[in-house]
C-alpha cells in the first residue's frame, strides 16, 4: 500500500546535535533547554519574533521543521491545503502545563494558556508556512512508525494529502527529542521507500 | 512621566518576550498595535497581566483597552491618572 510514498527527508534534535538527513548541522554543549533552542534558532538565521513566544515544545518542533525544509522543500509545489502535519509525543503538552499552573497560584499567563495544548505546534508550523493540510498530534507511550505509517498512508493514498510532515515531537523539563519526516508520492535524490522499517531506521539513527 | 515609560518599555519587552527588541526601539508615541510594534491579542492580555502586577491596577473596563494600550504614553498617562485617584 504504500510503495509509492517516499521519505524524502528527515530531521532530528536530540542531545544537542541538529541534524538533517542524518548529516550534522549544528551542535551546541549548552544544557539549558530554553538557550539551546535559541542558539539553534540563530544558528538558522530566520526572523521570526513570534519564535521567542513559543513554549519549549512548539520552539523545538517549529526549529524540526525549518530544518527539514530549509533550502530543499518547494512550497509552491503544492498547494497549500494538500500538506498537512501528523505528530506525535509521549508527554503531549505537561511541560507548558507544570509552567501554567505556577502562574494560575498568582496571575494565570494568557501567554502560557495559549500553549497547553500539543496541538498547538502545529499550528505555529502551519502559520510559519502557511499550510492548510489536514492535522492531528497523536499521544503514545513511544515513537510508533507502524501506527504512523498506516495513519499517514492512508491520508495520501484517498487524496486528503499530497505531502506530510510527520513525526515525533518531545519536551519535557531538559529532555527533549525531535525527528520529523517528509513524505511525498514523487521519489527525489536520496528518497527511501515510506514504511515503518524505514521510518523506525531512520528514527533510530537520527535518535543517535 | 519619563521614567515610567522607561520603566514600562523594559517591563514590556520582558512580559512579551521581545527578544530583538530593545527599549530605545519603542517609541513614546509608537502604536503597539498593528503597524507598530505588532502585537496581537494575546500580548493585549498579557499587557493587562503587567497592569496589575507592577501597578496594581485592574483595567475596569474592557472597552479602554484600545485607548489605554495604544502607545507607551497613554500607558503611563492611565497609570499616571490611577495613582493620582488612588493617593
Amino acid at each position: 500500500m504504500s510503495n509509492d510514498l517516499y521519505i524524502t527527508a528527515s530531521s532530528s534534535i536530540n542531545t544537542n546535535i541538529v541534524s538533517k538527513n542524518e548529516l550534522l548541522v549544528f551542535e551546541n554543549k549548552e544544557p539549558d533547554l530554553s538557550q539551546f533552542l535559541l542558539s539553534v534558532y540563530r544558528h538558522l538565521d530566520t526572523q521570526y519574533p513570534k519564535f521567542h513566544k513559543m513554549d519549549n515544545l512548539s520552539k523545538l518542533g517549529w526549529l524540526a521543521n525549518e530544518v527539514l525544509l530549509k533550502d530543499s522543500f518547494d512550497t509552491a509545489k503544492y498547494k497549500p491545503e494538500d500538506i498537512g502535519i501528523v505528530l506525535s509525543n509521549a508527554n503531549s503538552s505537561l511541560d507548558n502545563d507544570i509552567k501554567y499552573m505556577e502562574t494560575v497560584k498568582e496571575i494565570a499567563s494568557p501567554a502560557l494558556f495559549v500553549y497547553t495544548l500539543p496541538n498547538i505546534v502545529i499550528g505555529e508550523i502551519s502559520i510559519r508556512h502557511k499550510f492548510k493540510g489536514e492535522n492531528a498530534f497523536f499521544i503514545n507511550e513511544d515513537f510508533d512508525a507502524a501506527f504512523i505509517q498506516q495513519y499517514v498512508g492512508n491520508l495520501m493514498h484517498n487524496e486528503v494529502l499530497q505531502c506530510c510532515i510527520c513525526g515525533w515531537v518531545e519536551a519535557l523539563g531538559e529532555n527533549y527529542k525531535a525527528v520529523l519526516f517528509l513524505i511525498e508520492k514523487d521519489k527525489s535524490s536520496n528518497s527511501v521507500i515510506f514504511t515503518k522499517e524505514n521510518l523506525n531506521k531512520i528514527y533510530q539513527i537520527e535518535n543517535g | 512621566m519619563d521614567k515610567l515609560m522607561s520603566d514600562l518599555k523594559t517591563q514590556i519587552i520582558a512580559q512579551l518576550n521581545l527578544q530583538d527588541t530593545k527599549p530605545e526601539d519603542i517609541g513614546d508615541d509608537q502604536p503597539l498595535f498593528v503597524e507598530g510594534l505588532g502585537l496581537d491579542s494575546i500580548d493585549a492580555l498579557e499587557l493587562i497581566v503587567l497592569l496589575q502586577q507592577h501597578y496594581k491596577i485592574k483595567l475596569s473596563n474592557a472597552e479602554d483597552g484600545p485607548k489605554v494600550f495604544r502607545t507607551v504614553r497613554t500607558m503611563a498617562e492611565y497609570i499616571t491618572a490611577h495613582q493620582a485617584q488612588n493617593a
